[in-house]
């Protein structure tokens, strides 16, 4: 691991100016992707500005303005907060479904955001990538990609976001908020994520030395009958192979209004507006759900061996729509 | 100009206070092994994903191999080492001794560290992936052996010990913490 100095931020404005003086300098927050990336010499810092004291550790409801999370509540208290649990469940749910206790303890919701693929090839120095090493090429796409994107994926990269907390927010419209040493600046959670064309490196669309410092969720009773749905290898302590965020207003035996988002199948969490499009004002039957999968679906483009995951998907949506719908009608 | 890559700094470790210098790139768990010569915490994958090097920060469990020694100051750690009241056993410990909770044992002080972090954790209301109702207004979930496992998740025993494990976790929650202490002969 690279020497690195290290620096513990007391207010917001101190933190990012301490970034913008040093273009090899990171924000450490929980540490749990960043400190096992330097360990594997993946990421290289030369300084770290822990910015886990900062005033930024509250979560605030109101009906009028929704929620306010800061960016360094913990993964645990976010899924813990009572106001989460009752008004936006699959977001709890989301968070729950993630990592193991211990690292829901540390990990925080800025962090979350910001944290790396989990592709095999990024996180091994010996191999080519172009998150990594931009120009060195993509060994997935012919080689381990079982479980890649099907969607939105380039030529130069077939990565996926690993987070369950940003598709329950994706399906929310959250906002996030973040401050650089010149301003402050706010961007739509979908806005975050840049396409993944030729520049699989540029990760995030915030400005060079931006601390995220907030996520900013509408309020709103439709959140309040969500649901998340993780799927993956094993039945606890995994990355998904497949998960769903869903809201669903059902009146009338018809579809008012609906939030689809999706995971592990994209460089971001994939929000289903085409499904969306097809399902609103539309029945409510498991024929109409699939029907809407199958439209937001037909874009994928599946490699030689995550084809399933177009499948996968699609039961997600259906099952998961068909319970929101029945414990609509009770 | 470059930053110092070393500090001075002073942890809290089981009521006591350590003051050492460290390079800043070590972790929490080297700085109690290698420095302090508290060895109970154990060294597993060093990645993160095995549970083995779990402890006490703020009273809640987290991974020592994750967690910077420079981060961790200021901070309240509890260790393996902390959990005992001198010969008096906690607990937890006791249903581990008494139901077989571990066979190399390699695992067991972070299985013990995360189940007592666990069960605060539950104490305070905390749901789980597999509790069927988030809402605060449904009834918090018995810790059921679906319960134990899931929050236990984290832990991992390559002996395969996981059956006793969780009955040691399960009459652990069942004894009110405090009440069964015994000395041990």
């Amino acid at each position: 691991m690279r020497e690195f100095g290290y620096e513990r931020a007391v207010d917001v404005s101190s933190a990012v100016t301490l970034l913008a003086g040093d273009p090899d300098a990171r924000f450490l927050g929980g540490g749990t992707n960043l400190v096992d990336l330097m360990k594997a010499g993946v990421e290289r810092p030369a300084r770290l500005v822990d910015i886990r004291e900062l005033p930024l550790g509250r979560i605030d409801f109101t009906p009028a303005t929704g929620l306010r999370i800061g960016a360094t509540v913990t993964n645990a208290d976010l899924a813990a907060h009572p106001e989460v649990r009752r008004r936006y469940p699959a977001l709890a749910q989301a968070v729950l479904a993630g990592a193991s206790g211990q690292l829901r303890n540390m990990a925080t919701v800025g962090g979350n955001l910001l944290q790396r693929t989990r592709c095999g090839y990024f996180t091994d120095l010996a191999k080519p990538c172009n998150k990594r090493a931009p120009g060195s090429g993509c060994p997935a796409i012919a080689g381990e990609h079982h479980n890649h994107a099907i969607l939105g994926a380039s030529a130069h990269c077939v990565a996926t976001h690993p987070s369950d907390m940003a598709v329950a927010l994706t399906a929310f419209d959250a906002v996030v908020s973040y401050e650089t040493a010149s301003g402050t600046g706010e961007l739509p959670l979908t806005d975050l994520y840049p396409p993944v064309g030729d520049t699989p490196h540029r990760e995030t669309a915030l400005p060079p030395g931006a601390l995220i410092t907030g996520v900013t969720l509408p309020p709103g009773p439709l959140a309040e009958r969500s649901r998340y749905r993780k799927v993956r290898e094993r039945a606890s302590y995994a990355f998904a192979i497949g998960s769903i965020a869903a809201a669903l207003d059902v009146r009338g035996g018809v579809v008012r209004e609906v939030r689809l988002a999706f995971g592990a199948v994209a460089s971001r969490p994939w929000r289903a507006r085409e499904a969306e499009r097809v399902l609103l004002g539309g029945p409510v039957s498991a024929e109409a759900f699939a029907a809407a999968a199958d439209a937001e679906l037909a874009a994928a483009e599946p490699l030689p061996h995550n084809g399933y995951k177009v499948q996968l998907m699609r039961n997600l949506v259906v099952a998961v729509l068909s319970e929101l719908a029945e414990e609509a009608s009770r | 100009m470059a930053p110092s890559t070393s500090s001075a700094i002073t942890l809290n470790i089981n009521g006591e206070k350590y003051t050492l210098p460290v390079d800043h790139r070590t972790t929490l768990l080297d700085a109690l092994r290698e420095r302090l010569d508290l060895t109970g915490t154990k060294k597993g994958c060093d990645q993160g994903q095995c549970g083995a090097c779990t402890v006490l920060i703020d009273g809640r469990r987290a991974l020592s191999c994750l967690q910077l020694a420079v981060a961790a100051e200021g901070r309240a750690i509890t260790t393996i080492e902390g959990v005992a009241d001198g010969e008096r056993l906690h607990p937890v410990q006791r249903a581990f001794l008494e139901l077989d909770g571990y066979q190399c044992g390699y695992c067991t002080p972070g299985q013990i560290c995360s189940a007592l972090g666990m069960l605060a954790e539950h104490a305070d209301g905390w749901p789980s992936a597999v509790t069927a109702d988030v809402r605060p207004e449904a009834e918090p979930p018995p810790l059921s052996a679906e319960e134990i496992r899931e929050r236990m998740s984290g832990n991992l025993c390559r002996c395969g010990a996981y059956v006793q494990i969780a009955q040691a976790v399960a009459r652990a929650a069942e004894s009110p913490l405090g009440e069964t202490e015994e000395r041990v002969a």
